[in-house]
Formats: C-alpha cells, structure tokens, sequence
C-alpha cells in the first residue's frame, strides 16, 4: 500500500508544512481593505470546493489503484466493462453543481468591486489619477491640485477612485493589500475603487512586464487619518514646488527615480487617456532615442542612468525630501 | 547596423556558447565526412516524405528544444533562488523567460506532439502515409527552420525580451528596438505555416485515409483526439498568422495597427495573441489526454470507459476553447457583463476535463493494473494534473483573478498543466512507442528513476509557487529583495528545478543504455496493445507500414483478434504492389529559403528578405511542373520485408 501511495507523499508533506506555516502570512490573504477582503472571503471559498475536490479524486485513485493492481489471484476483473450511464450522469452533474455555486458569489463580487466598497457608499471617493511611465508612477490629486510621484498618501475608511492610465507600455496597477489590479493603459483610461481601514505603509507596483525597469516599478502606499491627509494635502500645496512642463518631460524618460512631489499637476496639459503619443514626442523632444539592448550605446546608457540614480539619492541624504 | 549590434558581445556565458555551437558544428561536420555519412544524410532523412521518419526527427528536435528550455528555466530558477542576486542582470533575465516560454510551446510541446502524430495516427488507422506526404516534409521544415531562426537570437542580434506574449506597446520599435522582437514575429510565422499544414494534413489523413471498416466511432481515442487537434489548429492558426504579420507590418514597414502613435490599439493584440493562444493551451494538452486514454486502457488490461463521453467531452472542449480568451486580461476593465461571461465559460471547460478524469480512473476500475513506466507517467498525470485544473477554476473566478494576475500563482498554475498534462504525455508516449520507433523498449528501471526524480522535483519546484503568488510575487521579475520575504521558498522551488533537470539527464542516458543494451523487441506488440500500430509483424514498421490493409470490426480490433486467437497471417497471395510517394529535397530546400527570407527581414535587410522569398516562390513553382508520381513496391520486394516464406 505505502508503495502506491508514494506519489501523494511528497506533496501531502508539503502542503501540510505550507498550510501550518500560517496563510494569514500570505498578504493576499491578509487584506487590509473591504476590497482585499472581498477578494480574500472569495478566495477561502473556493479553495474548500477544491480541496474537497482533490480529497474525492485522490481518495478514489488511491483505491482503484490499490484495489485493482495487477496481482496473483487478480478479482473483479472486466475487460469490457465499458461505461455505465449513472455514474456517467453523477460525473457530469457534480461538476456542473460546482460551477454554479462557484459561478454565483464570483458574478456577485465582480459586480459589486466596479463600484465603491457596500460600506462607504455614501461618502465621496477620493479621485487620484495614477499614471504609469517606464518604471515610474505619477499620482495626481486634482481636487488637492497637487502630484506625487512614486508615493502615494491616502486618508482610511474612504473609498478612492484610482483612475488609471499610462504613458507608454501597459502597466497594471496592484496594491495586494488593498485589492486586486487593474490595467493601466496609454489612450485610455480604466477605473479601480481602493480602500485602506488600518493606519499603515502598503507596498504597491506595477505587476504586468514593461521591459527592462520593471522589477522595480512600485511605489509605497501610506493610509492615514482623514485629518493627517487634509493636512499633508495643504501643506504640499503650499509648500512643494511647482511642476514645470520640463521637468516632467524629463519623466518621460525611461529610468527610475525617487519620490517627488508637486503643487500643481500634469493634467494642466496632458491626460494620457487622451493622448497616446505625449511621451514619445517628449523623448524625441529631448533627443532621446531607445538603443538595441545589446549594443554598446544602450550599456553606456545603462551606467549613465545608474550613476543619475546614485546623484539622486546623495543629493536627498541632504536635501528637503518628503517625511514619511 | 554596427558590429556590436550584430553579434552578441561583453558575456562570458555568449562566449561560451559561441564557442559551443561552432565546435558542435565542426564536430558533425567531421563526423558526416570522416564516416561518408552525407548521402545517408540526405536519401534517408533530409529528402525522406516517410510519416514516421517526419516524426522520429521532430521528436529529436522538440528533445533539443526541451534541453534548451530547460537551460533556460535553470538558469532563471538560478537568478531566483536567493534575493537580490547578481547572477543575471534585467534584460538577460528578460531575454530567457521570453525564449523559454516561446520555445516550450512553440517549439518543444508542439513538435513533440505532432512528432508522435505523425508516427502513430496512421498506423492507428490502418494507413500507408499521411493524406500528402510532400506537404508532411514541408511541414516539418518549415517548422525545423523556424526554430532554428529563432534560436540563434541569443548569439547573433540578441533575442526578444517582451515576453511570449509580446504584448504591445511594449513589443513595438519604440520600446523593443532592434533584431529581438524581429526574430519572434519570423520564428513563429514561419513555424506556423509548418504547423497550418500538418492541420490540414491530418485532418484529411484521418478523415479519408482510415481502413475499411474503421468508422469514425471506431477510432482510437489518440487518433480521435489528434482529430479534435487539428481542427483547432486550422481555425486558430490563420489568426496568428495575421497578429504576426500585423505586428510584422508595424515593425518593418511603420504601420500602426498595435502601436502608440496613429491611434494603434494595444488591446487590439492582447484579444487576437489570446484568440490564438487559448485555443493553442487545447492543442497541446489534448493529444495528451489522447495518449494517456491509449495507455491506461493498455495497461489496465481493459477498454476504455465511456468512450463516446470522452469524444463528446473533447469535442465540447475544442469548442469552448474559442469561447473564453478574455479570461487572460480580466483586469483590462471590460466591464462586470463581460468578466461574467467569460468567468462562466471558462469554468464551463472545467466540466467535461472534470468528467474526463473520472473516465479515466474507471478504466482503471476493474481492470488488472501493470505499473510500467508509461503507466507511471499515467498516473502521476491525474494524480499533479488535477492541481493544475482545480487551480485554473480559481482563476477563472474574475474576481478573484484580479489578486492572483501577474503573479507566480498564475506561474504554478500553467506548469501545473503544462508539465503534468503535456510533458508527462510527451515522456510517456515516448516510451510506450519507443518501440515502434526504434524496435527495443527503453530501460523499465532507469525510466521509473526518471519518472520519481522528476515527478517529485516538479511538485518541490512549482507547489511552493503557488503560495508565492498568494503572498504577492509577481511573474517576470529578476530579482526580489531580502524583506520580500520570498526567499525560503524560492530557495526549494530552484531545488526542485535542478531536481527536473536531473531526471531529464537520466532520461537522455537512458536512451543511450537502451540503444547499447535493451533487448530488441522480435514482433510488432511490445505491450500486448490494443490498436493497429501494434498488429505490423515486425517491431518497426516498413516504410509502407502494412503489407496488406487490415480490415477492421471494432473498437480495440487488434486485441478482440488476439483475444479470439484469430489474428490472421499474411500469405504471399494476399499481396498487390504498393504505390508510394517519392522522396523530394524540395521542402528541405524550400525551407532553406525560407531563412534566407526570415533573416533578412529580421535585420531589415530587404534585398535579402526578397531574394528569399524569391527563392521559396522558385521551389513552389518548380514543384508544380515536377510530374512525379511516386513509384510502385513490388510484391516480390514486400515478400522479402515481411519475410513471408513462400
Ligand atoms: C524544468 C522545468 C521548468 C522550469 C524550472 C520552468 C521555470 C520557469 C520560470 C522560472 C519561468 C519564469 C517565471 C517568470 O519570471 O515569470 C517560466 C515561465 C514560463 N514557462 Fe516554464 N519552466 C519549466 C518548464 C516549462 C514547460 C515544459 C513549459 C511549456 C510546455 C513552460 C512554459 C512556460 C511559459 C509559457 C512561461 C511564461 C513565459 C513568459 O512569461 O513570457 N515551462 N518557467
Ligand atoms: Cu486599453
Ligand atoms: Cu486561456
């Protein structure tokens, strides 16, 4: 018996040692939002339908293999034993009871995350514009007139609207504690509702590939209280600089950069939804052109924009960066 | 274009290969000459148009690929197996993934399983050849030569980097410059002209060429399901033929179907790669599902269960298979309606592979269970396979979907099919008609190391996967950092990567043991079978495969005969001479071209591109004025293959 049963040893083992290690350690499965939550209850339900699954599939192989292997005084054995209709009949309609009860929360949920949270119905979200660039996330506050780039400030228990966009590759735009992504593509514009309900710093990125920046496409999320956030908001408005339409075409530029602020936004002169083509007319403004990756132009380029990088974060060891 | 840009330069590990490949060429080049090989070369498999000499080198081939996938997947599970390591940088990182993904589908399980298709399907209906043996040849080419086309990126011109989905813009000249992504676009349309044909190919094989008596409810379930293939592939492929040429367009000649400017659409690509690409999920698990019906009904000592319920389940699934692409972008905001829908249908196509499994494990019911290694590989198939599938229902759950997209979830999930459903279909119809191929069985103990190294190596490599997904590790990055906390887990899962390139080692040693040592099989019936490839009297086949056409009565004729101890002995009476089709170096040459034109539309080198085209436009015409009929075997010549005393 131990010999047949080999197969599920390993993996028996292994889930065991997965499942005691503690799923509340997976973010995913540790939300921090009613949307993460919705997506969370989703998921536990459905990974007991397929745990059942795997129980019932195993449970009849282990047996039939066992029961039926090839052996001295062999029984029950039926060459033509060819079908049977009731168990052909079970068979299809277990699966089909299956889908449906799958098949009922998962339309329910998708209808109800297009919308703000059930329990901040009635407050008004909070509309962010975030932009996607190569390997930069541009947030723009229009109500607050303010832009950040690579950080995001978000006041708890409100609902925010991201409205979602890119300047050049499709990005998608992923806090996994907060919720599921959304793309965010050039030309266009998709919406995602976010909520945070704990005080806290949230890692956020860009999930979908964009070529060679793209393990280091994230940004950080800080959920605060409303009145911290009002006060942040006026603050930047008062106090940070002014953003220049050079200085963000220099954005436009594939690279990296630090965490920025503005007191005025972007929208002043572009939306990406609406024009696709802004980022590649600002490179080529700038006289800047993509190399072929193997050639010694784009390696040159490589160590340029690392050493930018490095002078970058020397001159915000001493410089008047953002508090966190 | 400048020298730096041409060849490939500044890494220690290009250099290497460099110097592989050239002394890997001198070497066969010495090896053809000094043994006076060339003309064997030539007459027996550069020109040959045999089915089963086809398959024999598309299987090698898909092997080669295998290897090369597999480097590849190691050297990323390498880079990955600790935080923020130096091993590869970005774009390297970027280069492989998209190789490896492109080749082991496109390249390796494709191949590998038209390659036994193309060995087995008609000797399984009682045919002589395929419906247009020429066309068989030029369909291997064509894909041979793609693949090649495809493969010397990494060394000259560098390879593509945007993925195997290439999804725009990203794909585009202004993100992607250079040769790389070139390669992609004329790797595939080449290949997939090679791919179109042997669809069209066997399905008219299969639907005219069958013996007498073999209705359509009387096939064997491999045949069947190669049936259900092909028609996928003839209405799925014309669709990446145009995404390819369309993408093509916008690279070469500055047109904007996909790109940034000129109002292009990006999603325009996603749909139509996705129309294309679902459905080709169902080309290579689906032979796969035929195969292991073959074996497990072999090896179970039975027939199959619910035969007419697997033909209609597959015939349900091909269907679907075009009715749920969206669910590759569900994050894209279609809207609630839209997700709905697709989350439906796709968990629909769960339904009859749900009820597939059950069929399969009571062919096993009541049956007398031999654990060869074919049936090893069986077993571990829907013991792993299911994981796979239970895992792809949850992804169809759209809302869901948005928290596991992008991630390593997704990763566990399509290996979990891949190499449970395809790879073990590839490994275990390998062994069970090695000894059609080559007339000697491999190695039993050998080959049931191989299957617990690997089966064990797979789960330690992508279980843990699934739990990085969850935990928000997305898919295609290079590295990740120490407070990830992802490190542990990545740690195991390279360890059981190497553990699967073990395994695949031991597999290819195997195939040098048995060809030294293994007993030569002395009849056509290594397993005792069930269906005609087993009935030839000898254990290889002739080039014209049966003597006489066999007349067929059932379902599992070959075994009802052995069972009523009337399997019928030719006699020299019985024989009429046998028509074949002649060997042609036309595709070999035609394919040749069409490299010549690949190459050059890669580089943008048009002069180049035309003289190729010219020359593939040359061979089609030299074809169509070349009045060779084939020839006839004479019966006296089949007297003495079959030796058949008089
Ligand atoms: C030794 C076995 C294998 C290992 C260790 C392996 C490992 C990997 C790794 C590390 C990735 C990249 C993940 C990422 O960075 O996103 C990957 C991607 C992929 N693999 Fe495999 N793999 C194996 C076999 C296969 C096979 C047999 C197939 C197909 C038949 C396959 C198909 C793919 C595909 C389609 C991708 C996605 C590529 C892309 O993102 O563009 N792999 N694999
Ligand atoms: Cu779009
Ligand atoms: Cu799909």
């Amino acid at each position: 018996m131990m010999r047949r049963l080999k197969p599920f040893l390993p993996f028996g083992l292994m889930m065991a040692v997965f499942m005691l290690s503690g799923c509340s350690d997976m973010i995913v499965l540790d939300p921090k939002g009613p949307v993460g939550e919705e997506q969370k209850d989703l998921i536990m339900y459905s990974i007991w339908f397929m745990l059942f699954i795997l129980l019932v599939v195993y449970a009849l192989t282990a047996f039939i293999v066992y029961k039926y292997r090839d052996r001295k005084n062999h029984k029950g054995y039926d060459p033509d034993n060819e079908g049977s209709h009731l168990l052909e009949t079970i068979w299809w309609i277990i699966p089909i009871i299956i889908v449906i009860a799958l098949s009922i929360p998962t339309v329910k949920s998708i209808y109800s995350l297009e919308g703000p949270p059930e329990e901040s119905k009635d407050q008004k979200p909070l509309v962010i514009h975030a932009t996607s660039v190569n390997w930069k996330w541009v947030f723009t506050y229009p109500e607050q007139d303010i832009e950040t780039v690579n950080y995001l400030h978000i006041p708890e228990d409100r609902p925010v609207l991201f409205k979602l966009t890119s300047a050049d590759s499709m990005a998608s735009f992923w806090v996994p504690q907060l919720g599921g992504q959304k793309y965010a593509m050039a030309g266009m514009e998709t919406e995602l509702y976010l909520q945070a309900d704990e005080q806290g710093t949230y890692e956020g990125r860009n999930s979908n590939f964009t070529g060679e920046g793209f393990t280091d496409h994230t940004f950080d999320v800080m959920a605060m209280s409303d009145a911290e956030f009002e006060k942040w908001a006026s603050e930047t408005k008062a106090e940070a600089p002014e953003l220049t339409k050079g200085q963000y075409d220099k954005l436009m530029l594939p690279g990296h950069v630090k965490e920025m602020t503005f007191s005025s936004t972007h929208l002043d002169w572009v939306d990406h939804s609406k024009n696709a083509e802004y980022a590649l007319d600002a490179r080529e403004r700038l006289g800047y052109e993509e190399k072929i990756p193997h050639s010694r132009a784009a390696k040159e380029e490589k160590k340029k924009r690392e050493e930018e990088m490095k002078k970058q974060e020397e001159s915000e060891s001493h410089g008047d960066s953002h508090a966190h | 274009m400048k020298w730096d840009e041409f060849f490939v330069t500044g890494d220690p590990m290009i250099y290497g290969a460099d110097v592989s490949i050239v002394l890997t060429m001198v070497g066969i080049l010495f090896y053809l000459t000094k043994y006076k090989k060339w003309k064997w070369l030539w007459d027996e498999w550069l020109t040959t148009v045999d089915h089963k000499k086809l398959g024999i080198m598309y299987i090698v081939s898909a092997v080669l690929m295998l290897f090369r996938g597999g480097v590849d997947a190691l050297l990323m599970r390498t880079q990955l197996a600790v935080p923020e390591a130096k091993f590869l940088d970005s774009q390297h990182y970027n280069e492989i993934f998209t190789t490896h993904g492109t080749i082991m589908i496109i390249f390796m399980a494709m191949p590998f399983l038209i390659g036994l298709i193309n060995v087995v399907v008609p000797l399984q209906i009682g045919a002589r050849d395929v419906a247009y043996p020429y066309l068989n040849a030029v369909s291997f080419w064509t894909f041979f030569i793609g693949a090649m086309l495809f493969n010397i990126s990494f060394v000259i011109g560098g390879s593509p980097s945007a993925g195997w989905t290439s999804y725009m813009p990203l794909a585009s000249n202004e993100l992607s410059p250079g040769p790389g992504q070139n390669y992609y676009l004329l790797g595939l349309q080449i290949a997939g002209i090679g791919t179109l044909l042997t669809g069209i190919n066997f399905l008219v094989t299969i639907l005219k060429m069958r013996a007498p008596g073999m209705t359509l409810f009387r096939m064997p379930m491999f045949t069947w399901s190669s049936l259900v293939t092909m028609v996928i592939i003839i209405f799925a492929f014309p669709i990446l033929t145009v995404a390819l040429a369309l993408m093509t367009f916008d690279r070469l000649f500055g047109s904007h179907f996909f790109t940034l400017q000129g109002a292009g659409m990006d999603m325009l690509w996603a749909n139509l790669f996705w129309l294309w690409g679902h459905p080709e999920v169902y080309i290579v698990i689906l032979p796969a599902f035929g195969m292991f019906s073959e074996i497990i009904s072999t090896f179970s000592r039975k027939t199959l269960f619910g035969y007419k319920a697997m033909i209609w389940s597959m015939l349900l699934i091909a269907g679907y298979s075009f009715l749920v692409w969206v669910h590759h972008f569900f994050t894209m905001g279609s809207g609630a309606l839209v997700n709905s829908v697709f989350s439906i249908t796709t968990m629909a196509i769960g339904i009859p592979t749900g009820v597939k499994i059950f069929n399969w494990l009571f062919t096993m019911y009541r049956g007398k269970i031999q654990f060869t290694t074919p049936m090893l590989w069986s077993l571990g198939f829907i013991v792993n396979f299911v994981i796979g599938g239970v895992t792809g229902v949850m992804l169809a759950m759209a809302a869901a979907d948005y928290q596991y997209h992008n991630t390593y979830f997704l990763v566990s999930h399509f290996h979990y099919v891949l190499i449970a459903g395809t790879v073990f279909a590839c490994f275990a119809g390998l062994i069970y008609w090695y000894p059609k191929m080559f007339g000697y069985k491999l190695n039993e103990r050998i080959g049931k190391w191989v299957f617990w190294i690997f089966t064990i190596g797979f789960n330690v490599c992508f279980f843990p996967q699934y739990f990085l997904g969850l935990d928000g590790m997305p898919r295609r990055v290079y590295t990740y950092s120490e407070e990830s906390g992802w490190g542990p887990l990545n740690m195991v899962s390279t360890i059981g990567g190497f553990m699967m390139g073990i395994a695949f080692l031991v597999l290819v040693y195997n195939m040098y043991y048995s060809f030294r040592f293994a007993k030569r099989e002395l009849t056509g019936d290594a397993w005792d079978g069930r269906t005609l490839e087993w009935s030839t009297p000898s254990a290889m086949p002739p080039f014209y495969n049966f003597a006489k056409i066999p007349e067929v009565t059932g379902l599992d004729h070959f075994w009802r005969q052995k069972q009523a101890g009337k399997v019928e002995k030719l006699t020299a009476n019985e024989l009429k001479p046998i028509h074949m089709p002649s060997n042609s170096g036309v595709p070999f040459i035609m394919a040749s071209f069409f490299f010549v034109a690949g190459f050059g539309m890669v580089f943008d080198w048009m002069w180049m591109a035309i003289v190729g085209l010219i020359g593939v436009f040359g061979t089609l015409i030299y074809r169509s004025f070349e009045y060779d009929d084939g020839y006839y075997v004479s019966v006296e010549e089949i007297i003495e293959t079959e030796k058949i005393s008089k």
